[in-house]
């Protein structure tokens, strides 16, 4: 329940990992207060909260602050245990759900050059990009979820990337969805749940975001 | 009980992830079988247990294997209950796990560009090293050990740099000036490297020197990618 205590979480809209945190909260039924953060003017709520990376997300509770989506998110597991489980209990599919976690940040790496370059070192990254997905298909197989029927750690660490794939695509000129039909299908399921269709942004607006920024710093 | 012989570790000697690995088996007293792989003839068994990366460490147990470091660390700290070597507490826990992500995706990117670049790029990355490890000493200010009194998580993973950022130094001709410039981690570094369970487990340095030389030469063609 919200009080004046209650965590806040600075963000900015379009950022994937952000995201992960808005979904991790939401499956938690946490209520918390949204700071929108201008990154091109960050506060100094920002730069004091977190003056090693000066990024998003940062999770501040009980006057601390907690930096980096994937260890805010195990914060959330810990603290807020009730009925939904982010991460499973068994140490080896902790293991599993960590490691597949830390490999959707690679996701990210690729998507940035992807669209950041041209030519040769943009081929590379597609290139790149599309073994990833392959990899992380074949770790889901027919599974509904990753971890089975519970949607988990390794979905929400993975699903703020996947409106961007309109962006990754347009850019790169391929298709995700036929190099690994899969990962959209699973991308479509996570969709129907309410804590993700609330935080993710649409991708028309994350392309449009993209160029502006293309635009702002010259990139190809 | 896990039985011991159900633990089986695949590193190689220079590797700091690997060593990561295995100080924190030795300081939960955890018996394992040392597997020594030629990353340049990688053996069909790392092969099948880490596919996807296809590096050291891979921690082996009871049949199923565990790989990147850290998420090792975190394994054997909840399989192996004696000893914790995270901290009980959420936000201690959480700070612990931000130093840790800290050292490696920034602290070593950096280090790597000073180790294999020159000229500008490699000024570039020694000035980031060194703002990387300011904050990294005003972390440490008023503590004998980032964990506190006795090492822990946070310290076996900023281990590498205790050490390994030395070597690197040494072979690739840059100095990180931190023994002029940040007093706490200098002072942490000696406490660290003369920690028993560390002492013990480091590779032999004249030896590492040689093989980060060597493999400093290999650079661009070769990347050898340890985790």
């Amino acid at each position: 329940m919200a009080t004046s205590n209650g965590p806040v979480l600075l963000s900015f809209w379009v950022s994937p990992v952000s995201q992960r945190v808005r979904i991790a909260l939401a499956e938690k039924g946490v209520k918390y207060e949204y700071k929108e953060e201008d990154l091109f003017n960050k506060s100094e709520l920002l730069l004091k909260s977190n003056p090693v990376h000066k990024k998003v997300p940062v999770l501040i509770h009980n006057g601390k602050m907690i930096c980096e989506s994937l260890v805010i998110m195990e914060y959330i597991d810990e603290v807020w245990p009730g009925k939904v489980k982010i991460l499973p209990s068994d140490p080896y599919q902790r293991a599993q759900a960590r490691f597949w976690a830390d490999f959707s940040n690679k996701v990210c790496e690729c998507g940035h050059r992807l669209w950041q370059k041209s030519g040769e070192e943009q081929e590379a990254a597609k290139k790149d990009m599309i073994e990833k997905l392959k990899l992380i298909e074949t770790e889901l197989g027919d599974k509904k979820y990753f971890s089975g029927d519970v949607f988990g750690f390794i979905d929400i660490a993975l699903v703020p990337f996947t409106s961007w794939f309109y962006t990754y695509e347009t850019c790169a000129n391929f298709s995700i969805e036929e190099v690994t039909p899969k990962i959209v299908a699973w991308a479509k399921r996570c969709l129907q749940r309410e804590s993700v269709a609330k935080s993710l942004s649409e991708p028309g607006k994350v392309y449009e975001f993209v160029c502006f920024l293309k635009k702002r710093f010259g990139f190809e | 009980m896990v039985a011991s012989e159900a633990v089986r570790l695949f590193g190689m000697w220079a590797s700091p992830a690997v060593r990561r690995v295995e100080w924190a088996l030795k300081l939960k007293g955890i018996e394992y079988e040392y597997i020594e792989e030629d990353l340049s003839n990688k053996s069909s068994s790392l092969l099948e247990f880490n596919p996807i990366n296809k590096q050291v460490p891979v921690l082996l147990h009871n049949g199923n294997p565990i790989v990147e470091s850290l998420v090792i660390l975190e394994y054997i700290d909840e399989t192996w209950k004696d000893n914790p070597i995270l901290p009980v507490e959420p936000l201690e826990r959480a700070k612990a796990r931000f130093w840790a992500t800290f050292v490696d995706v920034k602290c070593r990117e950096e280090s790597r560009k000073a180790f294999f670049m020159e000229g500008e790029e490699k000024e570039k990355a020694i000035e980031n090293l060194q703002v990387q490890l300011k904050a990294l000493d005003e972390e440490l200010e008023g503590k004998k050990f980032f964990s506190g009194d006795h090492i822990g998580y946070t310290d076996l993973a900023v281990g590498w740099m205790a050490f390994w950022l030395g070597v690197a130094e040494e072979t690739a001709g840059f100095k990180a000036n931190y023994d002029v410039k940040f007093p706490n981690f200098s002072r942490w570094m000696k406490h660290f490297l003369a920690e028993p369970v560390i002492k013990d487990n480091l590779p032999p340095r004249e030896k590492t020197v040689e093989f980060f030389r060597a493999f400093k030469q290999l650079g661009s063609c070769t990347k050898v990618n340890q985790k």
